[in-house]
């Protein structure tokens, strides 16, 4: 992004001509980049042949979205952006913030305008303006439903600040409720509410609690003990294969199999750990890369045990302690126990409070963790391993248990995503999931999990969200899908996060222990650890 | 029963300490005790091997040779060299600081004092599993701990700073911070490397009142170029250079000895060529024409990771020892001249200066008897005045 013409010419050219003329490089600079990526193609024809299909309009097309990118950037923005830090003359005062600007009382009461009119209209949407535009009017519905609720967080935003943690609790323990309820409303019956639910609380609710867990116990191991595992997803699978294999050949139920597949992955955090914390920083992140890849490919060919890339099926389902089950089939189905019509959608309730404790379980252990020795030990540990030794800390065993705490929550990650998809393979175990953990870590800022709670809102929410862009492929042809850009808005969203906010949503840490007050330590004196 | 009483007399005692980095003689031969509730100040010019004797004592090296022993209250006695690193602190009780401040500088001030009480705290913790559902056992512990951290702080003068982190510390406090850091292990020795290095006046001060306070306690050993500190609270004074042993005794006693004052005490580099070249050393005038190596002089090599490791490895085999040539020991200078005043042929140098420094001293001895006494004279000029000229190139 650095401005790369001389100071004597800058002074001289006014921002439109130098917009024009960094609009020219950067579109020089993207012919250059995307001739051979986007320009040409190669394909197969019918018969077979490798050809290769020339696309120079969507190179034209790319090139100048870049240039005028560009120019808007340099000719209004970065102005833009610089006057919000000159003060008034008259008044004194610095401008109003973006963010003042961008949620205006008048716009929120546009928004919610648009958003109840296009509910209202749901049923009707598509007679009124042809598939194509419904497909965007729900899109403007869906951005004008969300705009409004972030306007209404802005509004709100010390109070929520202020009580962060009980918020998010009651809105996460609530949010089966309140979707079902909504969705109870707006289809006029019960049933339609249960069965409207499950897309939101399985794809979105429970998707995003596994990650947020996952994250949580990988923030154990990096966020607080600064140790650089690139390898986590190795215990995830340690933890689902033990149910699963445990689950289907001995029938042992979930509440045995949960710890079980906790302890075992723990073993392995132990059995890797023992020879591999001894080396540090990009080493230590190789060998934990290295690990990961190993138990997949273990996964892959010891087919005797684990069925090989076919994977395990038929995993029992988790009974409610064994009182209730979510089989029509059982005799104490839900259904028959409580009188009520039979739904798929009790059992996904279910498995999302279920995740939901599991995650709050993980939040607790690690909120006490940190103010019991250990867990001083290992933020001290990322800070200074030196001095920690010159303390007396044994930094051998206080690594281990760093490692074994997180592996134990990958397990149980592991073994409840066993139980909820019934059918595990190594193909969900690859290192993509190590990294998308990982980054969804450092987005949210090491060792805070708030901040990557809603790292994992944010992305995993985000990913899923696109799969509901389907209208998109009216605009890029049937074969666009959406999903498939995931790990670019991935992309997108670290490079931004990280230019806006280095050390992710939240860069400071809580104290463990005060005398007087409590004061948050700014992330500018923490340090993230050598491995 | 007399011997019982001399043995535990010593808290720490160092026998033949040899340490070796490749063929770079850091520490040759070493023996000296630190007496239990003294202050042992350690002196010696840059690189003469101070902060590797602490490095040995507390694990962070294992020397290539010696026995390094500790005597505790109760008796017990520790071969230091053979415990690991992390249990001499645990188990024998000697705490450290360290030349370059190793805070945990993300955490607060008091978290860093709960850190230090790790072991403790673990026990009470039932090694978590009792802390981890709150057990009143552990709560006690982590109240007393608290306490204890408090009492450090308010000594260090630190009290309303107790909730910063370190790293917003000046560097005095966080110099003061890591002192009650190490005590908060509740050592029974304390190695301070370099203390009131980089501290003002005041703070330096403030630094000497701490340390009596902590000397009631915790005998204490203490590496220090601030001479001023070294002359108003040390009790013994052991003085390095090259990695040997040059003076031992107590601070009157090794301020007034020519080999301190020629090694050590302010006699620069300068100053033993101008006493030289007054008496008509054609040596150091040759040497001062071509220029001395100012990379190579013992004064350059300030850390324990970049010293002039290179330009000495090469000369490996020639002997146990390995010196750089220029600027060479001043103490074997003075030991040359000393001897040829009792026997006028020049005999062979000291097993110290025995690679290429040998010629210089040699010829030095044979032609200057009167060098002695004129270098001892300057050097007690310079010794008065306390923080020598050295110390402040250094920093
Ligand atoms: N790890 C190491 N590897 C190689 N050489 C080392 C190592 N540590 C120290 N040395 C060398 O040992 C010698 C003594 O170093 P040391 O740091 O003990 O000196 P010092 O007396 O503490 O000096 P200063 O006053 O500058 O702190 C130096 O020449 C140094 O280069
Ligand atoms: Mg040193």
């Amino acid at each position: 992004m650095a401005v790369t013409v001389s100071p004597m010419r800058d002074v001289v050219a006014t921002p439109v001509q130098r917009a024009f003329r960094e609009a020219l490089y950067a579109g020089a600079i993207a012919l250059g980049l995307f001739v051979l990526f986007i320009g040409l193609r190669t394909d197969q024809n019918i018969s077979n042949e490798l050809i290769l299909v020339q696309r120079w309009g969507l190179l034209a097309l790319v090139v100048i979205l870049t240039a005028a990118g560009r120019f808007l950037y340099v000719a209004y923005a970065q102005p833009f952006l610089a006057s919000l830090k000159v003060t008034d003359v008259a008044t004194g005062l610095l401008p109003e913030s973006l963010a003042t600007r961008f949620f205006r009382l008048s716009y929120l009461f546009a928004a919610i305008v648009i958003a109840v009119v296009l509910l209202v209209l749901a049923g009707s949407l598509d007679e009124l303006l042809g598939p194509d535009l419904a497909g965007y009017a729900r899109f403007l519905r869906a951005l004008a439903i969300i705009y409004a609720v972030a306007s209404v967080m802005f509004y709100f935003r010390s109070f929520i600040h202020a009580h962060f943690s009980a918020l998010g609790v009651s809105a996460l323990a609530l949010y089966p409720v309140i979707v079902v309820l909504t969705l109870a409303l707006y289809t006029g019956s019960v049933a339609g509410g249960f069965q409207g639910s499950l897309k939101w609380v399985d794809n979105f609710g429970i998707q995003i609690l596994i990650y947020v867990m996952l994250a949580w116990g990988l923030n154990i191991v990096i966020g607080l003990a600064g140790l650089l595992d690139l390898g986590y997803v190795a215990f995830y699978a340690v933890g689902a294969y033990a149910y699963a294999l445990l689950g289907t050949h001995f029938g042992l139920s979930f509440w045995i199999l949960l710890p079980a597949a906790g302890c075992m992955a723990a073993f392995w955090g132990v059995m890797l750990g023992f020879p591999v914390l001894r080396l540090r920083g990009d080493y230590l992140a190789i060998v934990t890369l290295a690990f990961g890849e190993i138990i997949r490919l273990v996964l892959i060919n010891w087919r005797e045990v684990t069925n090989g890339s076919a994977g395990v099926s038929g995993i029992p389902k988790v009974s409610f302690f064994g009182l209730m089950s979510f089989n029509v089939s059982d005799p104490n189905y839900i259904g028959k126990v409580l009188n009520i019509a039979t739904s798929s959608a009790y059992y996904k309730i279910f498995l999302y409070y279920l995740i939901l404790l599991l995650c709050l379980l993980t939040a607790f252990v690690t909120i006490r963790l940190r103010r019991l020795p250990v867990g001083r030990a290992w933020e001290a540990l990322r800070e200074d391993e030196i001095a920690c030794r010159s303390l007396g800390i044994n930094t051998t065993t206080t690594k281990l248990t760093a490692f074994a705490t997180g592996a134990m929550f990958g397990g149980f990650a592991g073994s409840f995503f066993a139980a909820r998809q019934g059918f595990v393979s190594p193909e969900s175990f690859v290192f993509l999931e190590s990294a998308i953990v990982l980054a969804i870590v450092v987005l949210g800022g090491m060792g805070s999990l708030g901040g990557i709670a809603v790292a994992a809102l944010v992305m995993i929410g985000g990913t899923e969200a696109l799969r509901e862009l389907d209208f998109l492929k009216r605009v890029f042809g049937p074969d666009f899908t959406p999903e498939l850009y995931r790990m670019l808005l991935f992309g997108m969203a670290m490079v931004i996060v990280m230019l806006w906010k280095p050390r992710g949503f939240v860069g400071s840490r809580e104290p463990t222990a005060f005398l007087k007050e409590q004061k948050a330590v700014s992330g500018s004196f923490t340090k993230e650890g050598h491995g | 029963m007399n011997v019982q009483a001399s043995q535990s007399d010593f808290i720490l005692q160092v026998e033949h300490l040899s340490m070796k980095f490749g063929g770079l003689v850091a520490i040759g031969d070493l023996s000296f005790q630190a007496r239990r509730g003294e202050i042992t100040a350690l002196i010696g010019p840059n690189g003469a091997g101070k902060t590797t004797v602490f490095n040995c004592i507390t694990g962070f090296y294992k020397p290539t040779e010696g026995m390094i022993t500790l005597n505790k209250r109760d008796g017990s006695t520790y071969l230091l060299e053979r415990l690991p690193n992390h249990e001499i602190p645990a188990r024998a009780n000697v705490a450290r600081t360290f030349q370059n401040i190793r805070l945990f500088s993300g955490m607060t001030l008091l978290e860093n004092l709960l850190v230090a009480q790790h072991n403790k705290l673990m026990k009470a913790s039932g090694y978590t599993f009792l802390g981890l559902f709150g057990f009143p056992s552990y709560r006690q512990a982590s109240a007393e701990s608290i306490e204890l951290a408090r009492h450090w702080l308010e000594k260090a003068d630190l009290v309303d700073r107790a909730d910063d982190p370190a790293g917003d510390l000046p560097y005095g406090a966080q110099r003061r911070l890591e002192i009650a850091r190490a005590m908060c292990t509740g050592p029974e020795l304390l190695c301070l490397d370099e203390p009131a290095a980089g501290l003002n006046p005041r703070e330096s001060a403030a630094l000497n009142e701490l340390l009596m306070d902590i000397k009631n306690s915790t005998s204490i050993l203490l590496i220090e170029h601030d001479m001023s500190v070294v002359m108003q609270i040390s009790d013994h004074v052991v003085v390095l250079e090259y990695g040997r042993k040059i003076s031992d005794g107590n601070p009157q006693s090794v301020r007034t000895d020519p080999r301190v004052i020629a090694a050590y005490l302010g006699v620069d580099d300068e100053e033993v060529e101008t006493v030289l070249t007054e008496v008509g050393d054609e040596d150091v005038i040759e040497q001062l024409d071509t220029g001395p190596d100012s990379a190579h002089g013992p004064g350059n090599s300030a850390s324990m990771m970049a010293g002039p490791v290179s330009d000495t490895v090469e000369h490996a085999d020639e002997g146990e020892r390995v010196t750089v040539s220029k600027g060479a020991s001043k103490a074997a200078q003075v030991d040359a001249r000393a001897a040829s005043v009792a026997s006028k042929p020049a005999p062979a140098a000291k097993p110290a200066a025995k690679s290429s420094t040998a010629k210089a001293p040699k010829r030095t001895a044979a032609k200057a008897p009167a060098a002695k006494a004129d270098s001892t004279s300057k050097g007690k000029q310079a010794a008065a005045k306390p923080a020598s000229g050295k110390r402040g190139g250094r920093k």
